[in-house]
């Protein structure tokens, strides 16, 4: 690695010994062993594994959605051990996007005032022109006003993941983003992320079941009973896209 | 982020769950309805006191006495200048010759130009003006009716016969109410029967002052009034006139207004269940907001939003509809009311509804909410994550609990009539509710434990249904028992004290009495009384008298010392017998009854009863001074009895020994049994027309006037209930709707499986009936347990329960339970299962 690529590969998540342990009557089980990985600015990781290997608690602890028994989380350079619930939830504002299995959009709200949840709650005064505008991008343009039981479930999706890039996150978290689609329609979804992911150098972290999703990541985590199986390290052809775009200019300016 | 994001979301957010939400509010609705009725009433009535308080009165300053006037007094009467009118006030028999009835009824005989203000309205109503200058008689509606009296009849007082003039509609200073105890007959003073008014009578003497406006009546009165109480006259003046009618009518509003705030607490503990499942459904867009970044404080902050506009928009329609109430409570309240209430919006009435109706609701619904602040941002990801119940005491509960505690507390003593009535209200609620709760859990809980593997499966899930998570049954139970409880208490209530007045007419108990009987007469009315083939059950001398003195200091005195605790028992005039046997209705607390008769020389040893020791604070050996008619006689406590006052015979608060009083002017009382009213009414017209001046008073007319009142009374009372009801249906229907998708969700999971429509019926219905069975029979067992320490602590009574009346509130309550549960749910098995499975729920 080049001293160049050193300054442009700007570590955004950095997990280290990370344990999770859940009491249990009179056991003690541990759902999480020792994790240890890093993540730099626009990689695409995978994690997978089988069910109950701890790919959505993993997840969870990340974007400090949970506290860990052991080991750390820094994200954005934030030890989240130090941060408390607020302070986490102003981190997550800035810095992170959410896609899960089942949309989770705001029933009452319809698409564009759900993709205006997170920009409103950083005070954002574009928050409906940004809304629409990205629900313009994921090929949503006409159904703004639309209630989330009137969208199917692919445009559900699609809301969700404009929602997820209203702030221009550092980082997208994705649970299963597929999980509930049939094959096109979650293709075409996987398609969006990974354009957004490469035009916003966003971090993109995906649990996924699904390997076809799983092999279009530049880096493979595979989990087994808490623990990393196996880690495909980060992609060569990931550092010499980034080496590229280096020499070019700077990437897209962010707010 | 600002307020203005929160009310937006609070908005948008709500979005489909208005109705519902509105649905919750409407709880709390009819409790804000009563409060602001009752308040802008109490206001209505304060400024009718206000403007009408010299009509009220009459005049502008009155003295009054149980004695002629002394010649001091008259000349008092005379330097004070202005107009003067005057009024002798007794209880007599009215004779009507022409349906050969009698009556006791209060005769007022007037002389000059009273009322100098207001109105006596008559039937005509020139007979006002014109009954004393014709000398004839005005007669009061209630007298008239119930012996079909018109104008131009006669009818007697005394000896002196008078034609009706009118019939008299409405007086100054008396409520209708009071008409009924003792219906009213005015007649010109002078030409009255003056025998009437003679020494032993209980009579009133009154003199009225009209004065012109340039004349300070309160500085005069106060000037006089040290000169007034030596001679034993009573004064009032406009200003006191007000001051008492606003106590009393304060106090009467502010018990209705303890009864508003029944419901809506009852209302608040139904929005606080409704939004603690609203809340549970609600904890994924939670999680979600939290996931996006929302702090803890701003999802809070959304709900609470939501909970103030509820609490305004209840509170509002409440206050709206309270205003509509308003209308209807002269109606109601219109026999306790000696004056014309006009409508009139009470804007601090309204004001004082919609703070108290959203403090109450938001303080309720903050309980549930706080859930939120420990929703896991990890329930977007899993939903089992749920609430982090965190670790050790959650103080923010506790001091919301405190607050909530302390906020009902403060209401209550604010819209109490005192204190302690407050205080104790707040703590018998607290009590019947934690008993209800207690019921509740520990049903449940024996529920869960019982084996049900026995019953048909439709009956198991009914049960099951009872403790299923977010199960509202320990709401339910307090709503609807609560209600319960108070109809059954009341209902229990009045049969209680009917069933005493009616024991006290059992065969062979006296049922009639003859009072004022000179001992002339005693002989001569004795004789017709058994000559009817009735029996002198016995024949009770009475000699009035008055305290002069209490361990050996002057009541004078005492009136004049401020420190000095004095009460009616020092003031009253008292009717005292002597006997030297008890009777079966007196039992000798302390001290020893004087059975012996009593020697000349010896310290005279009376009987006093023990409510009338204790305001006299004397115990046995204390000396009183008793001044029997100009002669004071020394006597001491010798014992202390307690009264069954309750039956018709005569009681008295002292007894002297034989051989004391039997010289002094006295007159008898005849006690005596008739078995029908056709011979008690033939006994008091013959005894009337020989003895004008003797009165009686029989036991069909207590019970009449008791019934009467009660019944006035009840209407009020279940006026006020009724809002407790209504709303603890209310929170049933908001407690069925709020649940609705959990239940839309498994009928469509049974009818999935296979479940007729029917059976999800039964299940429901199983499920209602026994709610409802709970909530009945907890409540009418607690209402027993209340109503036996009420009559056994409070009425003194023998404990009786309306047995078939219960058993028709029990199964009332049953029945609306099933039926408000059951349309609530109507149309959830209709859902079509395909559209529930694939709606996120």
């Amino acid at each position: 690695m080049t001293a160049a690529n050193d300054e442009v590969l700007e570590t955004v998540l950095e997990v280290s010994g990370l344990t999770k342990s859940y009491r249990s009557g009179s056991r003690t089980l541990t759902v999480l062993d020792d994790v240890t990985f890093s993540l730099v600015r626009g990689e695409s990781c995978a994690i997978v594994g089988p069910s109950g290997s701890g790919k959505t608690t993993l997840l969870g602890l990340c974007a400090g959605l949970d506290r860990s028994s052991a080991g750390s989380v820094r994200l954005c350079g934030e030890d989240m051990a130090a941060l408390d619930e607020d302070a986490r939830a102003a981190l997550r504002n800035e810095h992170v996007g959410f896609i899960f299995q089942s949309f989770r959009l705001i029933p009452t709200l319809t698409a564009v005032e759900n993709v205006m949840v997170p920009a409103e709650l950083r005070g954002d005064t574009k928050a409906r022109q940004r809304a629409i505008e990205l629900l313009t991008r994921v090929g949503l343009g006409d159904r703004t006003h639309h209630y989330p039981a009137q969208l199917s479930g692919g445009e559900q999706q699609r809301t969700a993941i404009a929602r997820a890039f209203v702030n221009e996150p550092t980082v997208l978290f994705a649970d299963e983003p597929t999980g509930e689609l049939d094959t096109d329609t979650g293709r075409a979804i996987v398609d969006l992320l990974f354009e957004l992911n490469a035009t916003a150098r966003t971090t993109l972290i995906l649990v996924t079941h699904d390997q076809e999703v799983a092999e279009r990541s530049s880096r493979l985590i595979k989990l087994r009973g808490g623990r990393i199986e196996s880690d495909t390290g980060r992609a060569a052809s990931f550092r010499d896209a980034v080496a590229a775009r280096h020499v070019a200019g700077p990437a897209d300016s962010r707010r | 982020m600002n307020l203005r994001w929160h009310l937006t979301m609070a908005w948008r957010e709500s979005r489909g769950s208005r109705a519902r939400l509105l649905l919750f509010v409407s709880s709390i609705t009819l409790g804000v309805a009563a409060l602001v009725a009752i308040h802008s009433f109490g206001d209505s009535m304060r400024r009718a006191v206000d403007d009408q308080a010299r009509a009220l009165m009459g005049a502008d300053m009155s003295f009054e006495s149980r004695r002629p006037f002394s010649k001091t007094v008259e000349a008092l009467a005379d330097s004070l200048g202005g107009e003067q009118a005057r009024r002798v006030s007794f209880s007599s028999m009215v004779y009507f010759p022409a349906g050969n009835n009698t009556r006791l009824a209060s005769v007022r005989a007037i002389e000059g130009d009273f009322p100098f203000y207001g109105d006596i309205v008559t039937e005509p109503p020139e007979a006002a003006h014109t009954y004393r200058r014709r000398e004839a008689a005005l007669v009061d509606g209630s007298l008239a009716s119930q012996f079909g009296v018109k104008v131009g009849d006669t009818l007697a007082v005394g000896n002196v016969a008078y034609a009706v003039e009118g019939i008299l509609k409405k007086t100054a200073r008396e409520s209708a109410a009071f008409a009924l105890v003792s219906p009213r007959v005015y007649v010109p003073l002078s030409g009255i029967d003056t025998t009437l008014i003679g020494r032993g009578s209980r009579v009133t003497h009154e003199i009225f002052f009209h004065f012109d406006d340039t004349v300070d009546v309160e500085a005069t009165l106060a000037k006089i009034k040290p000169r007034l109480r030596e001679e034993s006259v009573g004064s009032d003046s406009v200003d006191e006139i007000k001051r008492n009618w606003n106590n009393a009518l304060t106090n009467l509003y502010k018990f209705l207004g303890l009864a508003a705030l029944m419901a809506l607490l009852l209302g608040s503990v139904g929005v606080a269940s409704a939004i603690h499942v609203y809340v549970s459904q609600r904890l994924t867009t939670v999680a979600v907001l939290r996931c996006l970044g929302a702090r803890i404080g701003t999802t809070f902050a959304v709900y609470v939003v939501q909970a103030i506009v509820l609490g305004l928009v209840g509170s509002i329609a409440g206050a709206i509809l309270g205003l509509g109430v308003q209308q209807l409570l002269p109606v109601v309240l219109a026999d306790f009311l000696p004056i014309d209430v006009r409508f009139a919006v009470s804007v601090s009435a309204v004001a004082f509804g919609i703070a108290v109706g959203t403090s109450v609701t938001v303080l309720f619904a903050l309980l549930p909410l706080l859930a939120v602040r420990r929703a896991s941002p990890m329930m977007a990801l899993r939903s089992a994550a749920g609430v982090d119940r965190g670790r050790g005491i959650d103080w923010l509960k506790i001091a919301l609990v405190a607050l909530l505690v302390l906020s009902v507390t403060a209401i209550a003593i604010l819209q109490g009539p005192h204190p302690l009535v407050s205080m104790a209200y707040v703590a018998a609620v607290g009590v019947v509710c934690g008993i209800l709760a207690s019921i509740a859990l520990g049903t449940t809980k024996l529920l869960r434990r019982m084996s049900t593997h026995w019953m048909p499966y439709v009956a198991r899930q009914g049960i099951a249904n009872l403790y299923r998570p977010n199960n509202q049954t320990v709401m339910l139970l307090l709503a609807i028992g609560l209600g319960t409880f108070l109809v059954a208490t009341f209902l229990s209530l009045q049969h209680v004290l009917l069933n005493q007045i009616d024991a006290a007419d059992e065969r062979g108990r006296p049922n009639l009495v003859f009072f004022d009987i000179q001992p002339d007469q005693t002989e001569a009315v004795e004789d017709i009384i058994r000559s009817r083939g009735m029996p002198v059950v016995e024949t009770v001398p009475i000699v009035t008298m008055r305290l002069h003195s209490v361990k050996g200091r002057t009541v004078e005195a005492m009136r004049r010392d401020s420190t000095a605790h004095v009460t009616w028992a020092h003031r009253r005039e008292y009717r005292s017998t002597f006997r030297s046997y008890l009777t079966d209705t007196e039992q000798v607390l302390e001290g020893e009854f004087a059975t012996g008769g009593y020697n000349p020389g010896d310290v005279v040893p009376v009987s006093i009863e023990a409510d009338i020791a204790e305001d006299l604070s004397v115990g046995i050996g204390d000396s009183l001074t008793f001044d029997v008619q100009g002669v004071p006689i020394q006597t001491t406590v010798g014992s202390i009895r307690s009264v069954e006052w309750r039956q018709v015979r005569t009681n008295f608060f002292v007894v002297f020994p034989a051989g004391v009083l039997e010289e002094a002017p006295h007159f008898n009382v005849i006690v005596t049994r008739a078995e029908t009213e056709a011979a008690s009414g033939g006994a008091q017209a013959a005894v009337v027309r020989e003895y004008p001046g003797v009165s009686s008073i029989d036991l069909s007319l207590i019970l009449d006037v008791v019934e009467e009142v009660f019944d006035r009374i009840a209407f009020a009372v279940r006026f006020m209930a009724a809002f407790s009801i209504l709303t603890g249906f209310i929170v049933l229907g908001a407690a069925v709707v709020v649940s609705r998708v959990r239940r839309v969700e498994e009928s469509v999971l049974l009818k999935t499986l296979g479940a007729s429509k029917r059976q999800v019926f039964n299940i429901m219905t199983a499920e209602y009936v026994l709610l409802g069975a709970l909530a009945a029979v907890s409540g009418v067992i607690l209402s027993s347990v209340a109503t036996f320490a009420l009559a056994r602590f409070v009425f003194e009574a023998p404990f009786v329960l309306p047995l078939p009346s219960l058993g028709v509130v029990a199964l009332a309550v049953v029945l609306l339970t099933v039926g408000v549960g059951l349309v609530t749910t109507r149309g959830v098995y209709a859902r079509p299962a395909l559209d529930v499975l694939r709606v996120e729920i």
